[in-house]
């Protein structure tokens, strides 16, 4: 007799869910298959061949560096800063709030535009850094600093809203129980928040790994040298060689791929805890 | 129990990934001080359609230069818009040799950052260009809107193919050699030349920023009658998009003559001078210039030109220098900012 009020009509409910899987399947299903297929239109040996080469190489060991010095980097900063943000007060801090979610309300070209104008030969710091022999833009730096940029407010957003909500009595306890300022952090804050830190991470190294934007304006695109695989996509578009540009295309897909099946399996892994605490 | 356990894996991870973006930071600083050591390294930043043409070259020339020196070469290559790669350069990509699409490019590394003395293209034979090409029409199989020379591309309802002049180095030739196509059957009257390139852009449905992107809209996307490039884009073009297009040659074009040169100040500063000296003399031998043919390009050298004779379409060509008063003037009259190509992009609307 509930039935009627919480269920609805058959149609309804089944409607809703074709429509839902319909929309699925043309954004995100069909694209991905799009470039699969396009990706082995010339059958395994050709998709080997398409990725090979010095270039792709290179490309794809660039990504991943600037990936594994981005994320690291901005795990850390996205700690000390929800931690500083929802634990404590002090002034300005919806001014670092704001600060923090600078990279995702400017548009990434600009981004990379800014590092131009500091480091560039004609910017502030260029003609002292071209003194002394150092380069910046243009270079494996330049890149890292930029992706750093962009995927600066990933973690941090994530967490300060899960921090602001868990309060701050656990860590009051903590402290009156007398444990240090680190200890609280170690044994109670982090392990509260490693889901969302989790999260997080994810969608950094997602980001990381597939911004075009920002690190286009300051690669310089040399082959085999500053060309991260989004912009080794690129070029070898232009260059009419799809089978090529689709399987850098595809194995950036999977790589993204891996890191979902990566948390997948952690969440199954740690199911019971999850339920518990009510994840 | 459960609470340290989960403490001890996050310090495991957050150490592991520590160590790891420690290992990878030094792995990035190490590996290019390594080939620097063992090779020397030549940077050659050019536009987007040369990239088949200096593999081959590089590759000729490391060989010339090992047997010559016993050095060890290897040339970097960068391609992209001219323009782009221009402002690259002058915001500091270290290139020792430039090779760009139009010699206004240059002349902008010259006067903003200084990298190079102005007389730079006097220093080279050829204008400092090795190389030539043309513009011509990429029209449909068939040529089925009886596509002959430019004054077809101005009657109503031909849809023409081509890329902002504002962003494409390419799309400027293509403009002037309109322009000049005009000129010299008006005997000479400006206003003429202006109303002609008018009706022409009013008849462009999209503006593209570069050439590839504009080759896209024509050859996969499908539009347009007639598609207005680079002589060597064209050809690559039947090439790569196979048998649905044929390749037109006008009357009259303009000689389109990509400029190289070599960047002093960070030939000095890189101690490179000499190979990036020999590198762009090398693309004046006979052996480059055979490559240069082969790449669809018109070479300088009369023998290899003669040898290819058939691969070139006979077309009447003028000079930018004769026509335009050369390209400082070419881009303050038509494409700065409030120039005529302004006017022209107005009057389309």
């Amino acid at each position: 007799m509930t039935k009627s009020a919480t269920r609805d009509p058959l149609i309804v409910r089944w409607g809703l869910t074709l429509l839902a899987l319909a929309f699925l399947a043309l954004f995100l299903v069909l694209p991905l298959a799009a470039v699969l297929v396009e990706a082995f239109a010339r059958g395994w040996d050709g998709y080997v061949r398409a990725l090979g080469g010095d270039d792709g190489f290179a490309a794809i060991r660039l990504t991943l560096l600037v990936a594994a010095i981005a994320v690291p980097f901005n795990i850390v900063f996205g700690l000390c800063a929800s931690w500083a943000i929802a634990k404590f007060d002090f002034r300005g801090k919806s001014l670092l709030v704001s600060l923090i979610e600078l990279p995702f309300s400017v548009s990434p070209v600009i981004s990379g535009l800014v590092y131009v104008l500091l480091f560039g030969l004609q910017g502030w710091l260029g003609p002292w850094l071209a003194e002394h022999d150092l380069r910046v833009i243009f270079a494996v730096p330049g890149i890292v600093l930029a992706t750093v940029f962009v995927t600066f407010p990933f973690v941090a957003r994530e967490l300060i809203p899960l921090m602001e909500e868990q309060g701050r009595e656990e860590e009051e306890a903590a402290l009156t129980l007398g444990a240090s300022g680190l200890a609280t952090f170690w044994l109670v804050t982090l392990p509260n928040v490693r889901w969302g830190l989790l999260y997080g991470v994810l969608l950094c190294n997602a980001r990381a790994m597939g911004e075009f934007g920002a690190v286009s304006v300051v690669s310089g695109h040399i082959r085999g040298l500053t060309n991260t695989m989004p912009l080794h996509v690129e070029i070898l578009y232009n260059e009419y060689d799809f089978v090529g540009a689709f399987a850098v295309a595809s194995l950036l897909a999977i790589l993204a791929l891996v890191t979902l099946a990566a948390k997948t399996a952690l969440e199954w892994w740690h199911r019971d805890e999850l339920v518990a605490t009510g994840h | 129990m459960t609470r340290s356990l989960w403490i001890d894996d996050i310090r495991q991870v957050l150490l592991s990934i520590v160590v790891v973006a420690l290992a990878a930071l030094a792995l990035a600083w190490a590996i290019p001080g390594a080939r620097a050591a063992e090779t020397k390294v030549l940077l050659n930043v050019s536009y987007d359609p040369t990239r088949g043409l200096y593999q081959a070259v590089n590759e000729a020339f490391a060989r010339s230069w090992k047997s010559r020196t016993g050095e060890v070469l290897k040339i970097n290559q960068s391609h992209g818009g001219s323009g782009k790669q221009a402002r690259s350069v002058i915001d500091g990509l270290a290139a020792d040799v430039v090779t760009l699409a139009l010699a206004y490019d240059i002349d902008a590394i010259a006067d903003k950052a200084k990298l190079l003395a102005p007389d730079w293209q006097q220093r080279l034979g050829h204008n400092a260009s090795p190389y030539t090409s043309t513009i011509v029409f990429l029209v449909r199989k068939g040529n089925p809107r009886r596509i002959r020379d430019w004054d077809d591309l101005v009657k109503p309802g031909v849809a023409v193919i081509t890329p902002n002049p504002k962003t494409s180095g390419g799309a400027r030739w293509n403009y002037l050699a309109a322009w000049g196509y005009e000129l010299n059957r008006s005997s000479g009257d400006a206003a003429k030349a202006e109303a002609f390139v008018t009706a022409l852009f009013r008849n462009v449905p999209v503006l593209d920023s570069g050439a590839r992107g504009a080759l896209t809209t024509f050859a996969q996307r499908g539009i347009g009658d007639v598609f207005v490039s680079w002589e060597n884009e064209a050809v690559l073009a039947l090439k790569e998009f196979g048998d649905g297009f044929e390749i037109v040659a006008p009357s009259v074009s303009i000689l389109a003559e990509p400029p190289v040169a070599v960047v002093d100040k960070v030939v000095d500063r890189r101690g490179t001078r000499a190979v990036a000296e020999a590198y762009l003399q090398f693309l004046y031998t006979p052996e480059a210039q055979e490559i240069i043919a082969r790449n669809h390009y018109r070479p300088r050298d009369p023998d290899v030109a003669r040898t290819h004779a058939a691969s070139f379409q006979p077309v009447r060509l003028f000079t930018i220098d004769d026509t335009f008063g050369g390209w400082t003037k070419a881009q303050a009259t038509h494409f700065a900012d409030g120039g005529v190509f302004d006017r022209v992009v107005a009057a389309r609307k």
